[in-house]
């Protein structure tokens, strides 16, 4: 019902939106796949057991990628392939990698989706309440869009002894709804004046019906491209928190294989299959999910569609 | 003035042409206003802007626009934007929202003349004063922006900022369809007065969908339907001795004071205006026309002077 | 006038604030009073910002008056809630200007038939549900079959508006508010809607406020006319009585503003266009003051009264206080 087959129809024409859902999907497939294909753990070490323990253990630093490393293990020496080369610690590149993917998208779903969550709730509740809970509502979301997120995201996190994948994307999902429940809250607006409002209430329908059944369906597709944006600038957030030091304590990002890179002079030892592929993955990300905006801009607003 | 020949501006959409104007020849004279009639999705609207603006999906398909002897359905954009203005000139549908609202009426006067080679400021200035006083407002005006006018003096704004290069042929596109029927009547009056008295324009363009209008103000009306003119001739024949079944239908479905329900009933056109994308065979009105014969649902009626320039196409007038 | 006196309107004001902070009021509405008999057709006409829109809203209980009351069959209309709200439905309904607007695009046009059987019919089966609806719409001269299962932007807006018609007209209300309902619509398809309109109206006894800005409309399907002016009523009665023989001065310019067929234009005698009417709600005389070519002193202190000058012939202008 929401989205109807002629809109789904538009939308496997539309090129932008096909070849951005074609990357997010390839990565999201990867980021399934991938860990469960390399023998490495999440840090690129070669996890090797001593009786009931499991121990890290790295392999040869600084190999090129294609390059075949040795580990030593109580069961002798074991050879692997190491598709991406290694770190300066003998850690796996692309074990690192497709471990941090899968990090950024899981941060990327629960920061955006929550952020969505909330600028959807306030927004929606300002706009169709109006009078002083609207006031109310949208004082504390100028206050909270004037604060510079960022900082308050250092402080937060700095704060914050532990951090895991899930802290972080709670601190980005908390502090990036203003502006969504702002926008919400316009469309709401203009919604709830909107003859087919009126019509309902003079139908006899209950208010609480009105805003379910009439409003809501309207903004869904919305509220879609809305997430979609949330997604990828809560992504770069996380990238951003993890590259100054503040990412999740343990665990992998992209961001903080950026950080590390940048952090051992991987650019000036020349290791550049430690630093290019984390940056590499984060700009194909946000250029898929930027495809994928406009194309679905495309595909709702019919002014917009080139035929 | 102006003479349009057999043109054809079609919309590119992924399912056909769209065939918003196909065929249409008429032409504008010097001092007259010339008024073009027909209900929403006629053509009427894409054959002036066609004129002044063509831009995709709008597509030039055949047919010529000459204005003093030159084409300018083959001007490109350049040379285009030196005759707007000077020679030929819009009032758009929508124009209470055409002006900047972040400029003073008397700085979007002045972009535009600095554009068309102007130098003298202060000349524009005093006949924009000159002409605000025209139009009954105040030269205060002038320094005020687009969001502090109401409707109307809005409207009557827009005439003055579009007239200011004195333009030979100025079109007004439903000027007046989203104002009241007081000030409705003003504009109309300004037209006038610009045209016949002032002498500021040498033709009108007038486009509506309420032939009412062009009644009180046209020297000749021109009938549209389906993106073909049915009916072109002087006003006084149009309105009361309309020949084409169209322009009849189309007046007697018109409430006039003096008519009421419940002592005469006045009746609708039967059906709906047809999609132009898959227009009807033969003459376009025959599905909705209570005269229609075979030979309408086969053959393309020809435009035919049925007395001195009152033309009509329509098969019943055949030889 | 008193027998059948089905809707009744009594010193009805809505004032609305613009901003919470050095706001200005807007009284959209002021103190307006009038009846809608049984089987009336009653034109309201006023230009933009006559508050024509504001009364329809309030009598279909979309607004809260600031004062006054509506009387439905005596009955405030006021404090109506639930059942009771949705029995006044019944009886009273609402057809509006745009009818894309006044669907949801994204249903089927099913669903404004639908929700009304869900909420104000819900005693109707299924399949006498269906033989309902479709006799709705051939009453209104569509086909079934070319309607239902469609998306509005499927239709055009004069068959959306029928529908939107049969919709309303489906509960046999007693008084149908038609804000502007054919202005959107083609001349060629206008005039069957009003039809339509005088139809219901001699067979089922309704009663239609008319609401619109058109003259010639107005005076083609009604029996009384109330003309206002920036929220308050400038003459109102007999259809022919008010535009064969307009009083007020504001009437008298709007006839003379008409496009109509009949009479020719002069464009000589220059109509006076409209001017800041800064603070014309704080004003304590007439509001056409602004405008008025026979404005006396009296007119910026006092504000006239509907006056009766002649049976069925009420006006608001100092002139004819006797």
């Amino acid at each position: 019902m929401i989205i109807s087959r002629e809109t789904l129809r538009i939308a496997l024409g539309n090129t932008k939106f096909k070849v951005g859902l074609a990357i997010i999907l390839i990565f999201i497939l990867w980021a399934i796949i991938g860990p469960l294909l390399t023998p490495f753990d999440n840090m690129g070490y070669y996890p090797v057991k001593f009786g009931e323990r499991i121990a890290p253990k790295p392999s040869l630093p600084s190999l090129k990628p294609g390059s075949i490393g040795e580990i030593f293990t109580p069961q002798g020496v074991v050879k692997v392939k190491h598709y991406l080369g290694t770190d300066s610690f003998g850690r796996d590149i692309y074990a690192q990698l497709v471990y941090g993917l899968k990090s950024s998208l899981v941060i990327g779903l629960i920061a955006g989706g929550l952020a969505t969550l909330i600028g959807l709730l306030i927004g929606f509740v300002a706009g169709y309440k109006g009078g002083w809970t609207d006031e109310g509502l949208m004082m504390i979301t100028n206050i909270m869009l004037v604060i510079p997120t960022m900082a308050l995201l250092i402080i937060i996190a700095a704060y914050l002894p532990y951090r895991g994948v899930g802290i972080e994307s709670l601190i980005i999902g908390l502090t990036a709804w203003p502006w969504t429940a702002r926008a919400v809250r316009a469309q709401t607006l203009s919604l709830k004046r909107r003859g087919f409002v009126e019509l309902a209430k003079i139908s006899g329908m209950r208010e609480s019906k009105i805003l379910l059944k009439e409003i809501l369906p309207n903004m869904m597709s919305y509220v879609f491209m809305v997430f979609i944006l949330q997604f990828g600038g809560s992504i770069l957030a996380a990238v951003g928190l993890d590259f100054i030091g503040l990412g999740p304590t343990r665990g992998m990002s992209l961001g903080i294989m950026l950080q590390q890179a940048v952090l051992w002079n991987a650019i000036n030892l020349g290791y550049w299959w430690w630093a290019i592929p984390p940056g590499l993955v984060i700009a194909i990300l946000i250029t898929g999910l930027y495809l994928i905006n406009t194309g679905l801009d495309e595909i709702f607003n019919p002014r917009l569609r080139r035929e | 003035m102006l003479r349009v020949n057999d043109l054809k501006v079609y919309y590119k959409t992924p399912s056909g042409y769209i065939k918003a104007v196909d065929g249409v020849s008429f032409e504008v004279k010097k001092g007259e206003i010339f008024g073009i009639a027909g209900e929403s999705g006629c053509g009427k609207s894409t054959l002036v802007n066609s004129l002044i603006l063509r831009k995709p999906p709008m597509i030039h398909m055949g047919g010529e626009a000459l204005l003093e002897g030159k084409d300018i359905m083959t001007l490109d954009e350049k040379e285009y934007r030196k005759i707007r203005y000077t020679k030929i000139s819009i009032i758009p549908q929508y124009s209470l929202n055409a002006l900047n609202p972040t400029k003073k009426i008397r700085e979007i006067v002045w972009d535009l003349a600095k554009e068309h080679g102007y130098t003298d400021k202060e000349e524009i200035e005093s006949k924009l004063r000159e002409r605000l006083r025209m139009v009954s407002l105040s030269e205060q005006v002038a320094n005020m922006y687009p969001i502090e006018l109401s409707g109307g003096m809005k409207q009557r704004v827009v005439m003055v900022v579009s007239t200011l290069l004195d333009p030979k042929i100025l079109i007004a596109d439903e000027i007046t369809s989203a104002l009241d029927v007081t000030n409705q009547r003003i504009i109309l009056e300004l037209l006038y007065y610009f045209i016949k008295e002032e002498k500021i324009v040498d033709s009108i363009i007038f486009i509506t969908h309420d032939i009412g209008l062009l009644d009180k103000i046209a020297d000749r009306i021109m009938v549209m339907y389906a993106g073909k003119a049915v009916e072109i001739g002087p006003t006084e024949k149009i309105i009361n001795k309309p020949t084409h079944p169209y322009t009849q239908l189309l007046l007697n479905s018109l409430p006039r004071l003096g008519i009421n329900y419940e002592k005469e009933r006045l009746q609708g056109i039967p059906g709906e205006p047809p999609a132009l994308l898959k227009p009807p065979s033969g003459c376009r009105l025959h599905p909705r026309c209570p005269y229609a014969t075979d030979i309408c649902t086969m053959k393309e009626p020809e435009m035919i002077e049925i007395e001195k320039s009152h033309f009509v196409a329509c098969h019943m007038y055949r030889g | 006038m008193k027998n059948g006196s089905m809707l009744r309107v009594e010193n009805l004001t809505k004032v609305f604030n613009t901003g919470f902070i050095k706001g200005f009021e807007i009284r959209a509405v002021d103190d307006v009073s009038f009846t809608i008999n049984k089987g009336e057709i009653v034109s309201l006409i006023g230009e933009s910002g006559s508050g024509k829109t504001t009364i329809g809203k309030l009598i279909l209980h979309l607004l809260t008056p600031t004062s006054g009351r509506i009387l439905f069959k005596n009955r405030d209309i006021s404090k109506l809630k639930g059942a009771d709200l949705k029995a006044y439905y019944q009886d009273v309904q609402g057809v509006f200007q745009d009818p894309f607007s006044s669907v949801n695009p994204l249903h089927r046009v099913d669903h404004v038939f639908d929700i009304i059987f869900e909420n104000l019919l819900k005693d109707v089966d299924e399949k006498e549900k269906n033989v309902l609806v479709e006799d709705a719409l051939r009453n209104v001269k569509l086909n079934p079959k070319n309607i239902l299962g469609k998306y509005p932007h499927q239709l055009s807006g004069g068959q959306l508006q029928r529908v939107l018609l049969a919709r309303a007209l489906i509960l046999r209300p007693q008084l149908l508010i038609a804000d502007e309902i054919v202005s959107m619509l083609d001349a060629s398809v206008r005039i069957g809607v009003l039809n339509l309109l005088g139809e219901f109206r001699d067979k089922y006894g309704m009663s239609v406020l008319f609401i619109t800005h058109d003259l010639s409309l107005g005076y083609y399907i009604s029996d009384k006319a109330i003309i206002m002016y920036r929220g308050r009523i400038v003459e109102m009665g007999d259809i022919k009585k008010v535009f064969h023989n307009p009083l007020h001065p504001y009437t008298q310019m709007l006839l003379q503003s008409v496009p109509d067929l009949n009479v020719k234009w002069e464009f000589k005698k220059r109509i006076e266009p409209e001017k800041e009417e800064k603070g014309i709600y704080a004003i304590s005389g007439c509001r056409y003051v602004f405008r008025c070519p026979r404005k006396v002193e009296i007119c910026q202190k006092d504000r006239p009264e509907l006056l009766e000058v002649e049976k069925n012939h009420w006006v608001a202008c100092h002139m004819y206080k006797r």
